[in-house]
C-alpha cells in the first residue's frame, strides 16, 4: 500500500483538525507579513472590542490582538515544534541503543530515565530557570530533556518487541552494523507510534512552554507569545472581557487538533495489523 | 422429548453462507451429522473449516455474518435461539475442543474445576460430577485419574492438558464434539496417544463429532465420513475409504499424494567431504543443558535432516551452527576452517557462506521492506554490486524461486505463506552459501505448498550444490529431502548415518517409534502402532539397551557416525 493511498482512507475527524492545524501554520507563518500592523505597534486604545480594523480587537496596550496572536503563535508553536523534534531524536535515538544493545547500557540508561522521571517537571523546570534564568536555550533543553524521557521509554519498549523478530536476527547473522539494524529494520517498523507519540509531545511541550510563560519564566519578552498573552490580558476578565480568551483559544484549538491527528494516525496503524493478521 | 431415530440428522448445515466484511468465508456449504458419526472436515488454511465447526455451534468469529443458510441443530436454527438457551446449547449438548488447550484453560484454577463448571451450572451434585471427571480421565488415559485433576494446567504436558480438554467436552455427555485441529500443535509420538485417546473415548460416549484438521492421514484414523473444503466450498465428500482409495476430484488426489511420501531424494555417495563438522558440540541455556556431545557432520551438496520432538535441541543446534547462541563446548569446522563460537568473532565470508531459513516466514521479513530491498541486501553487502547489477540479480533469484520480477516491488504484506518462504530461500541464494540451514522451513504451511517448497529446495540444491541443514519435526518430508539423518532426543544425537540405514530395520527404536508414529491413511493404523509402540518413557538414552542397539546398528552399516555415545551423567530430567 502506497502512503497515498492509506491518507485517503483517512475519515472526516481527521481530515478537519489536519485543515485547522495546516491554515494556523500558514497564517502563523506568512499572515503578518499582509496585516497593516506590527505586533509590538500601539494602534488604539487597550482591550478595544472586535471590530473590521481590529478583528480580534486590542490588548493590554491597545496593540493589535490579531496581529499579536500570529506574531505569538510564531514563537510558541516553532519553539515547541523544535522541542518536540530534539527530543524524539534524543529519546527516540537513546531507546533504540538501549533496547538494542541491552546489558548495562539498559540498565545505565532506564535507571537514569527513572530518576529524572521522580521529578515533578514543573518544579523542576521552574528551579532551573530561577538558578540559570529564562533564557530561550535554557527553555529549549529543559523541556527537550522532558519530553525526551517519555519518548525514550516508548521507544525502547517498542524497539524490544521488533527487535526480538526474526528478521532482525537475520539482519545480526548477515553481520549488520548497529547502525543498519537500528534505522533500517527497527525504526520504520516503530514509526506510526512513534509519530502520533511525537505529535503528543509536541502538544504536551507548547503546553509546559505556555504554563511557564504563563507563570512568567517562561520565552522572555518583548516577543509575544502564547501563554504569555494570556498572562498579560489577564486582568481583562474582571471587566468581563474575552481579550486573554483569544490566545487560551489558540493553544487549546492546537492541542485538540494535534490529538486528533495523532490519535487517528494511532487508530489507521490498529486497522491495518488486524486486516494483516 | 421425542426419541431420536438413527436416521435422522442430529446436525443439519444447509447452503451456509459466511461473509467476512464482502469476502467470502463459506460460499454455500451443506452436510448432515448422525448420531453416533465422526464427520472429517479437511482442507488448507482459508479453507472456512475453523468458521463451519464454529457455526455448528451457533457461534460466528468476530467481523464474520451469516449471510445465507441454516444450521439446524434437532431441526431447530441454532443462529435464532435466545442468548440463553444457546449457551446452554454450547456448554451441554455442542461442546467444542480447540486447537490450543493451553490458551483455552484459565491458569487460575485447577483442571477439575473448570471440567466441572458447566456441569454444576446445569445444576448437578459434586459427588457424582467428581466420579464423571475421574471416570473420563481414567478413559483418556490420563495418569493417576483420581488425583490428575486437583492439577493446574501449568503442572501438566501439552498431550496431557489436550486430553483434559477433551474431557472437558465430553463431560456433559454432548450430542455433538467439534474438534478443530485438537493434536496439530503436538509431537508425533503425543499425537498418537491423544488421537487414540479421542477415538476411543467419543466412541464409548456414543457423540457425535466433527473433526477439523489440515491432515488428511489424522482424519481418515478417526472419522466414519471425510468431507474436504477448499475456498469456502465442497470439493468432496464420502465415507472415509471410499474417498481415501477412489477419490473423484482431482484435489483429493493431490492431498493424499502429499501424505504419500513424495519421490525421495537420491542417496549421494560419491560426497565425501564435509562442509560442516560438529565435534562434541554442546550448549547450555544458564544451567539447563539443552545440548550434549553432538557430533554430527553435513557432507558437500547433500542434506541432513536433524530430526526430533520438540524439546530435542534441534532448533538450539541452529543457533550454535550459526553463532546466536555460543557453544559450551566442542568444536565447529566450516569449510575447513575452525568456527569462531560468536557472531561477532566470525568474518563476513564467513557469514555470508552460512544462511538461515527460518520457520516462521511472517516475522522473517521486514514487513517495510519490498521483496526486492530484502534480497538485494545480501548482494549490495557482502558483494558490493552497484544498483542496477543488484536488480538485475534480483530478477534472476525471482525466477529461480519460481517468481515472477515483478514481485520486486511488492511488500510481504502482498504475498501468501509460500510466497514469503520463497522470498526468504532468495535471500538466502543472494548470498551465495555454502550452507543454509533450515530450522522447520515447511512447518507452518499448508501441505501443498510445502510439497512445492520442498521440491524448490531440492532443484537448487541439484543447479547450485549448496548443502542443507533440514531441521524439522515433520518425517514426511523428511524421506523427501534427507541424504543423511540425525535423530535427536533430549539433546543428544540417539541415531544418525544414511537416511536408507536409518530408516531400515533394524532401528533404532525411537526412531522407530517416531516413524510409526507418524500418521498414515491406512485403515486400522492407529491401533495396529499404538499395540506397537514401546514406552517412550523406557525409551531413555542412558538405558542400557538402547545404545547397545544402536551400536550394534553401527557395526552393521558402517556408516552411523558417532551415533549415541554413553554419556555418564546423563541429562538430569
Amino acid at each position: 500500500m502506497t502512503r497515498f493511498t492509506r491518507l485517503r482512507g483517512f475519515p472526516l475527524s481527521t481530515w478537519l483538525p489536519l485543515g485547522v492545524l495546516v491554515v494556523i501554520t500558514l497564517a502563523v507563518a506568512v499572515g503578518p507579513a499582509f496585516l497593516p500592523y506590527r505586533a509590538e505597534e500601539i494602534v488604539g486604545d487597550l482591550w478595544e472590542p472586535m471590530s473590521w480594523a481590529h478583528p480580534l480587537g486590542t490588548d493590554q496596550l491597545g496593540r493589535d490582538m490579531l496581529a499579536r496572536v500570529l506574531e505569538g503563535g510564531r514563537t510558541s508553536l516553532s519553539l515547541a515544534a523544535v522541542i518536540a523534534g530534539l527530543a524524539f531524536l534524543f529519546g527516540s535515538g537513546a531507546g533504540l541503543t538501549a533496547a538494542f544493545l541491552g546489558g548495562w547500557v539498559d540498565t545505565a540508561l532506564s535507571r537514569a530515565v527513572d530518576l529524572l522521571m521522580a521529578f515533578p517537571p514543573l518544579i523542576f523546570a521552574l528551579l532551573t530557570i530561577a538558578v540559570l534564568g529564562n533564557s530561550i536555550p535554557v527553555l529549549v533543553t529543559v523541556l527537550t530533556l522532558f519530553e525526551a524521557l517519555r519518548i525514550f521509554r516508548l521507544t525502547r519498549s517498542l524497539a524490544m518487541e521488533i527487535a526480538v523478530q526474526e528478521f532482525v536476527a537475520v539482519a545480526r547473522l548477515r553481520g549488520e552494523g548497529i547502525g543498519w539494524i537500528l534505522f533500517r529494520e527497527i525504526l520504520p517498523n516503530g514509526m506510526v507510534p512513534l509519530m502520533a507519540e511525537l505529535a503528543i509531545r509536541f502538544v504536551f511541550g507548547l503546553l509546559f512552554l505556555s504554563s511557564l510563560s504563563f507563570l512568567g519564566l517562561g520565552v522572555p519578552p518583548p516577543a509575544p507569545d502564547w501563554g504569555g498573552m494570556v498572562r498579560d490580558n489577564a486582568p481583562a476578565v474582571s471587566f468581563g472581557l474575552s481579550a486573554p480568551l483569544v490566545p487560551a483559544a489558540m493553544i487549546a484549538i492546537v492541542a485538540v487538533c494535534v490529538n486528533l491527528v495523532a490519535d487517528s494516525l494511532l487508530h489507521t496503524r490498529g486497522r491495518s495489523r488486524s486486516a494483516e493478521g | 422429548m421425542e426419541t431420536i431415530n438413527a436416521a435422522q440428522p442430529i446436525l443439519q448445515v444447509r447452503d451456509l453462507r459466511v461473509q467476512a466484511g464482502s469476502q467470502p468465508i463459506l460460499k454455500g456449504v451443506s452436510f448432515d451429522l448422525y448420531p453416533g458419526e465422526v464427520l472429517g472436515l479437511i482442507g488448507e488454511s482459508g479453507a472456512g473449516k475453523s468458521t463451519l465447526g464454529l457455526a455448528a455451534l451457533g457461534h460466528m468469529r468476530g467481523g464474520c455474518a451469516c449471510v445465507g443458510g441454516e444450521v439446524l441443530f434437532r431441526g431447530q436454527d441454532v443462529f435464532s435461539l435466545p442468548p440463553r438457551q444457546a449457551g446452554m446449547l454450547r456448554g451441554r449438548r455442542i461442546t467444542y475442543v480447540a486447537q490450543s488447550a493451553a490458551a483455552s484453560f484459565n491458569p487460575a484454577y485447577t483442571l477439575e474445576s473448570q471440567i466441572a463448571e458447566p456441569l454444576r451450572r446445569g445444576g448437578g451434585s459434586s459427588g457424582p460430577i467428581a466420579r464423571t471427571i475421574r471416570n473420563l480421565f481414567r478413559r483418556l488415559g490420563l495418569p493417576q485419574p483420581d488425583i490428575f485433576g486437583a492439577r493446574y494446567p501449568h503442572q501438566v504436558s501439552g498431550g496431557q492438558l489436550q486430553r483434559a480438554m477433551t474431557a472437558m467436552a465430553l463431560a456433559p455427555e454432548p450430542d455433538i464434539v467439534v474438534f478443530d485441529e485438537p493434536t496439530t500443535a503436538l509431537d508425533v509420538t503425543t499425537q498418537l496417544e491423544v488421537l487414540a485417546a479421542i477415538k476411543q473415548a467419543i466412541r464409548e460416549e456414543g457423540s457425535a463429532a466433527l473433526y477439523i484438521s489440515h491432515d488428511l492421514a489424522v482424519v481418515s484414523q478417526i472419522s466414519d465420513r471425510i468431507m474436504v473444503l477448499r475456498h469456502g466450498q465442497m470439493v468432496e465428500e464420502g465415507t472415509t475409504r471410499e474417498l481415501i482409495d477412489t477419490p473423484k476430484q482431482d484435489y483429493t488426489r493431490r492431498l493424499l499424494n502429499v501424505s504419500h511420501a513424495v519421490v525421495p531424494a537420491e542417496v549421494r555417495e560419491d560426497a565425501r567431504d564435509e562442509v560442516l563438522s560438529i565435534r562434541g558440540l554442546s550448549a547450555r541455556y544458564g544451567s539447563v543443558p539443552v545440548l550434549d556431545d553432538v557430533t554430527l557432520g553435513v557432507r558437500r551438496g547433500t542434506t541432513l535432516a536433524v530430526v526430533g520432538e520438540s524439546g530435542s535441541g534441534k532448533s538450539t543446534l541452529a543457533k550454535v551452527v550459526t553463532g546466536l547462541v555460543p557453544a559450551a563446548g566442542g568444536t565447529l569446522t566450516f569449510a575447513g576452517k575452525a568456527l569462531r563460537p560468536t557472531l561477532k568473532a566470525r568474518d563476513k565470508d564467513t557469514l555470508r557462506r552460512m544462511q538461515m531459513i527460518f520457520q516462521i516466514p511472517d516475522t522473517a521479513l521486514n514487513p517495510r521492506q519490498t521483496v526486492g530491498e530484502i534480497i538485494g541486501r545480501p548482494l549490495s553487502f557482502y558483494f558490493g554490486l552497484p544498483r542496477a547489477e543488484v536488480e538485475r540479480r534480483v530478477a534472476d533469484l525471482l525466477r529461480d524461486i519460481e517468481l515472477g520480477p515483478e514481485f520486486a516491488r511488492r511488500y510481504p504484506s502482498e504475498l501468501s505463506g509460500g510466497q514469503k518462504q520463497r522470498v526468504c530461500i532468495a535471500r538466502a541464494l543472494a548470498a551465495d552459501p555454502d550452507l543454509i540451514i533450515c530450522d522447520e522451513v515447511t512447518s507452518a504451511l499448508d501441505p501443498l505448498v510445502a510439497e512445492g517448497i520442498i521440491k524448490l529446495l531440492r532443484r537448487l540444491q541439484e543447479e547450485k550444490g549448496v548443502s542443507y541443514i533440514f531441521i524439522t519435526h515433520d518425517l514426511g518430508t523428511v524421506k523427501a529431502i534427507a541424504h543423511d539423518i540425525a535423530v535427536m532426543r533430549r539433546g543428544r544425537v540417539v541415531d544418525c548415518g544414511a537416511r536408507d540405514a536409518v530408516l531400515s530395520p533394524p532401528f533404532h527404536p525411537y526412531t522407530e517409534l517416531l516413524f510409526t508414529s507418524l500418521p498414515t491413511t491406512r485403515e486400522g493404523w492407529l491401533e495396529e502402532a499404538l499395540a506397537k509402540r514401546p514406552d517412550p518413557d523406557a525409551l531413555d538414552g542412558t538405558a542400557p539397551g538402547a545404545s547397545q542397539e544402536a551400536g550394534q546398528a553401527n557395526a552393521r552399516t558402517g556408516h552411523r557416525r558417532g551415533a549415541d555415545r554413553p554419556v555418564a551423567s546423563g541429562m538430569g530430567g
